[in-house]
């Protein structure tokens, strides 16, 4: 057993009356990879907001390299050797890597002139740290996201770091972005840096972590070694609920296909896609990122016209230009990206709700019936069962999974038969997750066609009857849901 | 990484100021052809004239524009500083030369500089508004508390650094002669000053990381509200400097016709490729945007354009030239996503 570097010991925190942190204790060895997991709200953030210092226990204390601390600043947290890299990794992107790799050290030497052979030098040293190389002189802000975060981590190495924190660190990254990633945390681990883990994507927790803790409403519901823990127990910790897996069989397949692609194409992102798609059944799609997925996607909503082939909806040939058209034909669509595409996130739920249906909702003159607009809301709040007091708040104000229910109630509210879902679940916590996914299984059941573009792959074999795996703009395997399983599409996939 | 190191060509081509550049000498050729006066040296030196003031706002603007907030109050405080200023001198039946004036202004200009700084920096409030509202202040103290009137007289301190010369050139073909001021030595010594602090300090260097992101400026250490209130007092020192040596070149202190310039300063800071947003430009690019508009605003009539039409070309310039570098981020975003993609595909 190696020493302990952090424990943190009967923390208790509380906002306003509000318990953000119950008397929650952990600890992480020296060179340790814990994984710190639980949904929104779980007091995840509030948690790292205490151990780097911005944020002062109501209770209990934190020890750290065997010395005892009740409350410290942010800046003893750093000089500690304690480092967040947060979500949005806190780099300038309007300056070069250069800098942003340097501008930190600088700082904290509390130096007044800039010397740029002394900024270029601690430039490259960081870099060299973790044997990576990115151009120093490009704009960050020119960067991809992984090599945002590399220059985030290379510059958190800069000071005599001893664990470092990071906040949700694969969100936005690829799969092999992911395995960049978890490759340098391990050369961390190898220093004898420990890492801590945010995360609510358990097979990330399976894959780096050694140990785990998992926080529910501000209590620690588990914690201990990874090896001990499996998919059951994981959700279970998390939401307090027990999932069964259900995989997804359909029940009512109509006869006719009520969607059909025959060899579409835009040449340069997808070529010769056929796929027919009927009323009960949900097709997935998948692929790597630039695989033609999303364009495909976006072509069958009509914001991508396809130039070859063509789309037939009852067996008749429709010419989707445009989103417009796409609705006229009863497709839906609920975007990647929910937060730029999907939604007015300053405006109330209500009105995000019913935006699609607006027409259907207009009395004499172009004025909106307000009786009909707000039973129409309450009817959609309660069956996706949107957490919200009041769905006159903005839905700014929802977590992901909510917003995610906002954007699918949008969609239904307008009835569609063919729906498709770009990336239903990135982003959104296992419960909210779980419950995405029941209910498009039974709007499947009630008779829509639906499909699932997505990366998320337990979330196709799940939940999908039928999966197209797409490499390099084209359908290279057609499998059945019972001859499907994760590691079969990944060897088509790459 | 991004395949070999780029030519000094395609560098300069990534570049803005390039095309400010380009612009501004197809313009000066075009002048020159059509009148066969744009190059020379009377035309040349009372261009530098004329940059003199609206330059050291330019200034002053791309400080405050490059740490994402917006100024529109500097010409308001560059007449109250100098009415105030040449008002009380009068009053003191000064006799001096022109180092007490100028110190007076600063001082004053570093004070209501930091009223702006104050609200900016301290209370968090948008500079936009904040500077509406002080503009307003400013003004209103100039029209009621100092019943403001056109001064006709100037100390003579002021009056002699004002119009005293480097040199005089002289056209060899019609004989006309234009004094290259002293004043702008001034206007270059603030340039060189802040092209050192922005390039080669900390404090400098935080002005474009809190552009950048405020949030990230905060994390890695710099003391946002701090930066920001020294920064605001220099820019109500440098707009003050414009202001008294503006008087001292009009030989008179006219306390409402700076007013009104902030758009065209704005527009020539914005042209030269900085973004407004903030975070990203140069002061070459600002110096080249600023010359682009005063060349605009002065040799029209070389052109053989009547100077009503002079604000229609400004308008279309500045239109024009922001459009190109909106055009080229847009660009810019669209060759980087084709990368990413590239580089998916690598994978």
């Amino acid at each position: 057993m190696a020493e302990t570097l952090l424990r943190a010991q009967s923390i208790h925190k509380s906002f306003v009356g509000v318990h953000a942190l119950k008397d929650v204790s952990f600890s992480i060895r020296r060179g340790e990879i814990h994984c710190l997991a639980g949904e929104n709200g779980s007091g995840k953030s509030t948690l790292i907001k205490i151990i780097s210092g911005v944020y002062t226990p109501d209770a209990g204390h934190i020890e750290f390299d065997g010395h005892r601390y009740s409350r410290i600043t942010p800046i003893e947290a750093i000089n500690l050797g304690i480092q967040v890299i947060y979500q949005d990794f806190s780099i300038f992107p309007n300056l070069t890597v250069m800098e942003n790799l340097a501008l930190n050290t600088e700082l904290a030497a509390n130096r007044k002139l800039v010397n740029w052979k002394r900024i270029r030098r601690v430039a490259e040293e960081a870099l060299a740290k973790i044997n990576v190389r990115i151009d120093l002189d490009a704009y960050v802000g020119s960067l991809s996201v992984a090599e945002k975060q590399i220059i985030a981590i290379s510059r958190a190495l800069m000071f005599n770091t001893k664990l470092i924190i990071m906040d949700e660190p694969t969100t936005a990254l690829t799969k092999k972005e992911v395995r960049n990633l978890f490759a340098i945390i391990l050369q961390l681990k190898e220093r004898g840096i420990a890492t801590l883990f945010v995360s609510h994507k358990l097979n990330e927790v399976f894959e780096i972590s050694e140990n785990f803790t998992i926080l529910r409403s501000g209590e620690l519901v588990a914690t201990g070694s990874t090896k001990d823990l499996d998919d059951k127990k994981f959700s279970y910790y998390m939401t307090g609920r027990t999932f069964e897996s259900r995989r997804f069989v359909p029940k009512t397949v109509s006869k006719d296909p009520i969607f059909e692609a025959d060899r579409v194409g835009i040449p340069g992102s997808f070529e010769d896609v056929s796929f027919a798609l009927h009323g009960g059944e949900i097709i997935g799609i998948t692929g790597l990122l630039d695989s033609g997925r999303t364009e495909l996607a976006l072509s069958m909503f009509g914001m991508k016209p396809i130039r070859e082939g063509e789309f037939r909806v009852d067996g008749t040939k429709v010419e989707l230009t445009s989103p417009r058209a796409a609705i006229n034909h009863g497709i839906g669509y609920v975007p990647e990206d929910r937060l730029s595409e999907g939604l007015f996130l300053p405006r109330s739920i209500g009105d995000n709700i019913v935006i699609t249906e607006l027409d259907s909702l207009t009395k004499k003159f172009g004025i909106v019936d307000a009786e009909r607009r707000d039973e129409e809301i309450r009817t959609w709040v309660g069956n996706l069962a949107i957490a919200t007091p009041d769905p006159d708040n903005a839905c700014q104000t929802l977590s992901g999974g909510n917003q995610q229910r906002v954007v699918l109630a949008k969609w239904l509210a307008n009835s569609p038969r063919i729906l498709i879902l770009n990336g239903p679940t990135v982003g959104v916590d296992i419960g909210s997750k779980h419950d995405i996914h029941t209910i498009l299984q039974e709007l499947a059941n009630e008779g829509m066609g639906i499909i699932i573009i997505t990366d998320d792959l337990p979330e196709v074999v799940e939940n999908c009857s039928k999966i197209l795996v797409m490499k390099n703009g084209r359908i290279v395997a057609k499998l059945d849901a019972e001859e499907a399983d994760e590691q079969k599409i990944l060897s088509y996939m790459l | 990484m991004k395949g070999g190191t780029p030519t000094l060509m395609k560098k300069l081509t990534r570049r803005n100021e390039f095309y400010v550049f380009l612009v501004l000498l197809v313009l000066c050729l075009l002048i020159e052809i059509r009148s066969g006066q744009f190059f020379s040296p009377n035309n040349l030196v009372d261009i530098a004239s004329a940059m003199i003031v609206p330059g050291l706002f330019a200034i002053g603007s791309f400080l405050v524009i490059v740490s994402g907030g917006v100024d529109v109050s500097f010409p308001a405080l560059a007449s109250l500083t100098m009415y105030a200023t040449t008002k009380m001198l009068l009053d003191a039946n000064y006799q001096g030369g022109a180092v007490l004036p100028i110190v007076i202004a600063l001082a004053i200009g570093a004070v209501l500089g930091a009223f702006n700084g104050l609200f900016i920096g301290y209370f968090r409030l948008p500079a936009m508004i904040v500077t509406l509202g002080s503009s307003s202040v400013f003004k209103g103290i100039m029209q009621g508390a100092l019943n403001s009137k056109q001064l006709t007289v100037i100390p003579p301190g002021m009056r002699r650094w004002g119009t005293s010369a480097l040199f005089i050139a002289r056209n060899p073909v019609s004989g006309l002669t234009s004094r290259m001021y002293v004043t702008f030595i001034a206007f270059i010594v603030v340039l060189a000053l802040v092209f050192f602090l922005l390039r080669f300090t900390m404090f400098g260097r935080g002005i474009y990381a809190i552009g950048g992101s405020e949030v990230s400026a905060h994390r890695a250490g710099f003391n946002v509200i701090r930066t920001k209130v020294i920064m605001y007092v220099l820019v109500g020192m440098i707009a003050s400097l414009a202001g008294i040596i503006r008087a001292s070149m009009m030989q008179q202190a006219h306390p409402t016709n700076m007013l009104g310039m902030e758009m065209n300063i704005i527009a020539g800071v914005v042209l030269g490729g900085t973004a407004i947003t903030g975070g990203r430009g140069t002061l070459t690019g600002c110096m080249l945007g600023t010359l682009l508009i005063v060349i605009v605003e002065n040799s029209m009539i070389l052109l053989g354009i009547p100077t009503s039409w002079r604000s229609v070309f400004t308008g279309v310039l500045i239109i024009v030239g922001t459009g190109v570098s909106a055009y080229q981020t847009i660009v810019m975003n669209r060759s980087k996503r084709v990368q990413t993609a590239k580089k998916e595909v690598a994978a």
